[in-house]
């Protein structure tokens, strides 16, 4: 090959919302025009292709992108060069190659969902006529060896060569860089292994490229930019000599290689090139030597220790250090007249930083609750010297006193326990009254307290309608304090339509942490109050206005029409794998070693309010150093649920013979099927179907009683909680919010990991209908494999109340210690419940609206009450059930 | 592939293809009037539909496929079908865009017959019939607002729409080849070829595209902005039987252009221009001499493979091409090593 030659082309990366915090700001805030002149800066800054990039949550990726380019177009100082269009959602490059005249870049496709996909979307990017990047990615997940890097990239590149056509010098691969020098060993190898790919893609695979984002190389030093410019310097030295001919660079980022001091060039080069084992330690022994004078501290360095003591408890809040948090608490007191005084000024202070930094995106969740965990400890110091000066505990100077509570029937207290910590540590008094809170109860204690404020806060379902009878009360007794309204199951609209009408007083929905404190200081603001409070109360109107005018053109078929286009399995021939055992089978004390390799990570970053997929999220340019951070300290805990038993795991899993009639499955009780155990009612999608597309309903997956065929269901309770309140009674003693929702969020995903797990024994062991499955977490994740497990209350069954019918079946709370509440929400809280399927066509979908002829049904068959079962099936009527 | 597409190839690597002139001077020359643009097929319209001249194909199918004969009398090796405005689009205009696919199919049928006559008289010089389709009067890539630049009033997805209904009838009606043509926006192309490759794909056929861009001003750019390099990399992956451009300017100022071009093509090049630039009543008044004094020299320099002329074309013209370059060797085409090429409004080579 004649290839390697050195040749480097530089793409723009600044027009990239997942990149730039600013360029994500302008395109948030509409500001187009000068999000255009970003895109031309870097253009005359000598960038050869351009990235744009609008994957954002908060965005319309599609529409930002097709805005963005159109205008791009308009502008031959920035149109001149080539685009590459940056999604992780196919719908979004799409739109944005109907945007672009030239030729432009895909950034990117890959292996990840399967063989078909890939294909399909490399046959579109030629008809388009782009090139494309791809990444080394496949099924089993993101490469991350030398190995796995070319052997995807090399099979990426036989197919789009030889089965797609693909023009071999339009393949750009990214084999994924990485960080090192992180302090986690496997890490140390991944320039290596980048470099090494690099050099065998370019020898083995005619005429593509590989390019790559080359700061995520040198994440672990971000601060120390000296240090990083050394590593991409050396990095991209060598990588490009082994073939990288393209990547995202930032050229402000870069040094000289040459002109590197030999001496740091020497221990950079140990680090990329994983030359000895102490290399990350070395580098680090010098780093701060060559850090300038910006940049932030970066290793733990004492120095801080010398400031005054108010410099210090600053620096101890906004870093989250409680080492030495009594001795300055105490250095403080004896400073000032009154204890209070602590509280009220250095505290005070050194909060309203972390506040602002939290606000401008500068910190992240899980530093602001280690900030929060100090903050409380001072105070805990503090409070015996404010009691013994029998000063009453005002608390006039507090922003305002907020009640905070979970909804009666529901256990879930994360997101609300991280709302109550944000707005304590912007100076709100907050009243946590936690879980499984009664109406009359949060009523009751409001007036008592005379609180400024009361947030609601659930996750399943029931809860919802539990708010609108809370939000209802409030009205009868004539309150006017405001409501705020949030939780996983919750939304702007169902708050503007459906509990808005329930409650004259100001009625606020919050969608996370970081905004409960602008609401909170809109809500309670002497200026700003009544202006926001009207805008809110118009804007929910609107939505309610807009929501019931909304096009009613009906969608729906009736349930005999939706019963006729049932999903169709073809029975004949088709014989159900026979379970290993009918009945039950318990499992007491499950090893949790056992459920810690399978954990499914990125919800619990989602739960910090850190947006990203795992493990790339770990280097991710904004919020990775957060991220790692949080790691580390969920990989300490794990280890000590696992070996010091913090947690039990318990199970019960059981089968039984069974077939469909209709929408209902029965269960008998034994293989003469001659008497019925039990029946379980489902629910069938009711929406209009495009042809060959279905009405679904989980019976569907069942062979027909008329049929003779014998199939089999089953079902299933696992709870990853049992022994969790006594540790959670400890962190709360040592006012330890951090480590209090870091063992809950841990606990939950140990829960899911044990469902999954469970699952997984069910299909190779127990069901044994898939023997030899060979998946690794990633495809597990996935749901790669054959057969399902629906939770009742979850979109494929929605009704809750189908529940208590599950746990008798089980027993479950015998066997496996979970109970349910009013709400149908279990406890402990991490546990999941649901029913085995395992014909190979069954698969999840969700039921969406359904008409009133299937609910009238559906009561019959439950022989409830029509009043009852809407209320409980509220989110899944397509009707409003208080119009006849 | 088809054989008539080995007989193209063949043709091309043999000698300079002679393609058509102007279809509306032609039309325009036989003062047709109201009545006979609506023919017995479209009395009941309400609709003045006078200068609709692609529906003449369905009402004065015989007329059309004199002139077709006529070019084929002068030399042309392949005519082009007169449905340069048969898009929705652009029949939108004349309240017609639900003809669209029979249009082009009477437009195919037409010239095929004329070209079938001709190659039954020349053997061994088939004739073959290229496909039109035009650029319509809108642009997916500038915005018709300039207050609002990000603003366009034609889509991607229209755009195929309409080009997959055109092809459709195009291909049914008997065409040899798909000809896209006049594009000043590169966008608006990159649709057609989209489409066309569904089309293909739907009917398990591939015939032969021929790409013709336009430069419309002394900028040496097209409308939408780009070089000739740029567009020509924008294009490529429809792997063209042949590039080139046509209209808005004269030979004498399209050279320049067809030059960068032939230098970057790996495949034959063609070059159709107007008589000249219009004069101040907007009448092309190139001679047939004077035109093929230019189209001459270029195939003597080796920059083309397949000539005709646009706008203010005759037979006259396209019979003095075809007897000048009879006997000069096509352009060769260039091969380069496998490279990836890029574009915005420039191109972009990776080396």
């Amino acid at each position: 090959m004649t290839k390697r030659q050195g040749v480097f082309i530089n793409v723009g990366e600044r027009t990239n919302v997942t990149g730039s915090a600013k360029f994500k700001r302008l395109i948030l805030n509409d500001e187009f025009d000068e999000a255009l002149d970003v895109a031309r800066q870097q253009v005359e800054a000598g960038a050869q292709i351009i990235d744009v990039n609008m994957d954002e949550a908060m965005l319309d990726s599609e529409a930002a992108m097709v805005k963005f380019l159109n205008l791009i177009a308009s502008e031959p100082d920035i149109s001149r060069v080539p685009i590459m269009v940056d999604s992780s959602k196919w719908s979004v490059i799409e739109a944005g190659l109907k945007c672009v005249q030239g030729k432009a870049v895909v950034n990117s496709i890959s292996l990840k969902e399967g063989e078909e996909q890939f294909i399909e979307q490399a046959k579109l990017i030629k008809r388009y006529g782009a090139a494309t990047v791809v990444m080394a990615f496949d099924e089993e997940g993101q490469a991350d060896t030398l190995d796995r890097k070319y052997e995807i990239c090399e099979r990426s590149y036989r197919i789009l060569v030889e089965k797609v056509g693909f023009p071999a010098e339009d393949i750009i691969f990214d084999p994924n860089i990485f960080a090192v020098a992180t302090g986690i060993e496997e890490h140390n190898n991944y320039g290596v292994d980048f470099i090494e790919a690099a050099r065998k893609i370019t020898d083995n695979l005619p005429h593509c490229h590989v390019s790559g984002g080359v700061s995520n190389v040198s994440f672990s030093f971000r601060g120390n930019n000296p240090v990083r410019e050394a590593m991409h310097s050396v990095f991209l030295y060598h990588a490009i000599q082994a073939g990288m001919d393209m990547g995202i660079v930032n050229a402000g980022m870069m040094t000289v290689y040459s002109e590197i001091p030999d001496e740091l060039r020497e221990r950079v080069e140990d680090v990329i090139l994983n030359r000895r084992d102490d290399a990350t330690d070395r580098l680090l022994e010098i780093a701060d030597k060559y850090k300038g004078v910006k940049g932030e501290v970066k290793k733990e360095d004492l120095e801080w220790r010398n400031g005054t003591v108010e410099e210090r408890l600053s620096h101890a809040l906004v870093k989250g250090i409680t080492t030495y948090i009594d001795e300055d608490t105490e250095e403080a007191r004896r400073k000032v007249d009154r204890p209070l005084q602590v509280i009220e000024g250095p505290l005070m202070d050194g909060m309203n930083v972390v506040g602002d930094l939290f606000g401008s995106g500068q910190m992240f969740l899980p530093q602001v609750v280690k900030s929060a965990r100090v903050m409380k400890q001072a105070v805990a110091y503090l409070l015996p010297f404010i009691e013994a000066e029998k000063v009453e505990g005002e608390g006039s100077s507090s922003n305002g006193k907020i009640l905070m509570a979970t909804v009666k029937g529901d256990v879930h207290d994360i997101g609300k326990n991280i709302v109550g910590v944000v707005l304590q540590c912007n100076n709100y008094e907050v009243i946590d009254m936690g879980v499984m809170v009664p109406c009359e109860d949060i009523l009751q204690k409001a007036k008592e307290e005379n609180v400024d404020i009361i947030g609601l806060s659930g996750l399943i379902t029931p809860s919802l309608e539990e708010m609108c009878t809370v939000a209802a009360e409030m009205q009868r007794l004539e309150m006017n304090i405001p409501l705020l309204i949030g939780g996983a199951t919750t939304s702007k609209v169902h708050t503007a339509v459906k509990i808005a009408p329930n409650y004259k007083g100001p009625l606020v929905y919050v969608l996370d942490a970081s905004r409960a404190v602008g609401v909170a200081g809109n809500l309670l603001g002497e200026t700003t109050r009544e202006s926001f409070q009207q805008d809110v109360a118009k804007e929910y109107l609107d939505m309610r206005v807009k929501y019931e005018g909304r096009d009613k053109k009906d969608n729906q078929v009736s349930i005999n029409k939706a019963r006729a286009n049932k999903f169709k399995v073809d029975w004949t021939g088709y014989a159900p794998e026979k379970p290993s055992f009918t009945g039950l089978k318990v499992f007491e004390d499950y090893d949790l070693g056992d459920l810690v390799n399978t954990i499914d990570w990125t919800p619990f970053f989602r739960t910090w309010e850190l947006a990203g997929t795992y493990p790339r999220i770990l280097s991710d340019e904004v919020v990775g150093e957060s991220a790692l951070e949080l790691f580390k300290d969920a990989e300490a805990m794990l280890q000590k649920i696992v070996d010091e038993k913090w947690l039990r795991a318990k199970a019960v899993i059981g089968f039984w013979n069974a077939s469909s009639v209709g929408d209902d499955v029965e269960l008998y009780t034994d293989e003469s099927r001659s008497q019925v155990l039990d029946t379980v009612h489902f629910v069938r999608q009711q929406m209009k179907k495009r042809s060959g597309k279905a009405n679904m309903c989980l019976a569907d997956f069942i062979a027909p009683k008329e049929t003779g065929i014998r199939d089999y269901m089953g079902g299933f309770a696992v709870t990853a909680g049992i022994g969790i309140e006594e540790k959670l009674e400890l962190f709360k003693g040592s006012h330890d919010d951090y480590n209090d929702i870091l063992l809950k969020a841990l606990a939950d995903r140990l829960a899911e990991s044990f469902a999954e797990r469970m699952h997984q024994r069910v299909r190779m062991e127990y069901w044994a209908y898939d023997p030899d499955e060979d998946f690794d977490n990633e495809a597990l994740i996935k749901e790669k494999y054959r057969g399902i497990r629906p939770a009742p209350g979850y979109p494929a069954c929605p009704d809750h109340t189908e529940k208590p019918a599950l746990f008798s079946l089980l027993n479950a709370r015998q066997n496996a210690g979970i109970d349910l509440t009013d709400s149908m929400a279990m406890l402990p809280a991490s546990s999941v419940s649901g029913y085995y399927f395992a014909h190979p066509q069954s698969q999840y979908f969700g039921i969406g609206k359904i008409s009133k002829d299937q609910v009238e049904d559906y009561a019959r068959r439950r022989e409830m009450e029509l009043r009852t079962v809407e209320r409980w099936l509220a989110p899944n009527l397509g009707y409003d059930r208080n119009q006849d | 592939m088809t054989n008539k597409t080995e007989l193209l190839k063949q043709a091309l690597k043999e000698r300079i293809l002679i393609l058509d002139g102007a279809m509306g001077t032609m039309i325009q020359a036989r003062k047709f009037s109201e009545e006979d643009f609506r023919g017995e097929q479209f009395k009941h319209l309400n609709n003045e539909i006078k200068g609709n001249n692609d529906i003449l194909a369905i009402t004065q199918p015989d007329a059309i496929c004199d002139i077709h004969k006529e070019y084929l009398a002068a030399g042309s090796d392949i005519i082009e079908t007169n449905s340069f405005n048969a898009t929705s689009v652009s029949q939108a205009d004349y309240q017609m865009e639900d003809v669209v696919y029979d249009l082009n199919f009477a437009c195919a049928k037409v010239a095929r017959k004329a070209a079938d006559e001709y190659t039954a008289l020349t053997p061994d010089k088939p004739r073959f019939v290229a496909g039109v389709l035009g650029p319509t009067s809108r642009t997916a890539s500038l915005s018709p607002d300039v207050k609002d630049p990000a603003f366009r009033n034609i889509s991607f997805n229209e755009l195929v729409e309409t080009y997959t209904e055109a092809t459709r009838g195009l291909i049914d009606g008997g065409s040899d080849l798909i000809l896209i043509e006049t594009i000043f926006d590169t966008l608006n192309a990159k649709a057609a070829i989209f489409a066309i490759e569904g089309v293909f794909e739907e009917k398990s056929v591939e015939l032969p595209i021929m790409i013709s861009g336009t430069i419309t001003d002394a900028s040496g750019r097209t409308l939408s902005g780009q070089t000739p390099e740029a567009f020509w990399y924008s294009v490529r992956h429809a792997n063209p039987i042949s590039v080139g451009f046509n209209c808005a300017l004269g030979a004498a100022e399209l050279r320049q252009h067809i030059v960068s071009l032939s230098k970057v093509a790996d495949v034959p090049v063609s070059a159709h221009p107007n008589a000249g630039l219009p004069n101040e009543m907007g009448e092309y008044d190139e001679t047939p001499e004077e035109t093929t004094d230019h189209l001459k020299e270029w195939a003597q320099s080796g920059l083309v493979n397949i000539i005709g002329g646009c706008c203010g074309t005759t037979p006259a013209h396209i019979k003095a091409m075809a007897d000048a370059v009879e006997g000069i060797a096509p352009r060769e085409i260039p091969s380069f090593d496998p490279q990836m090429r890029l574009s915005g409004l420039e191109p972009f080579k990776v080396i």
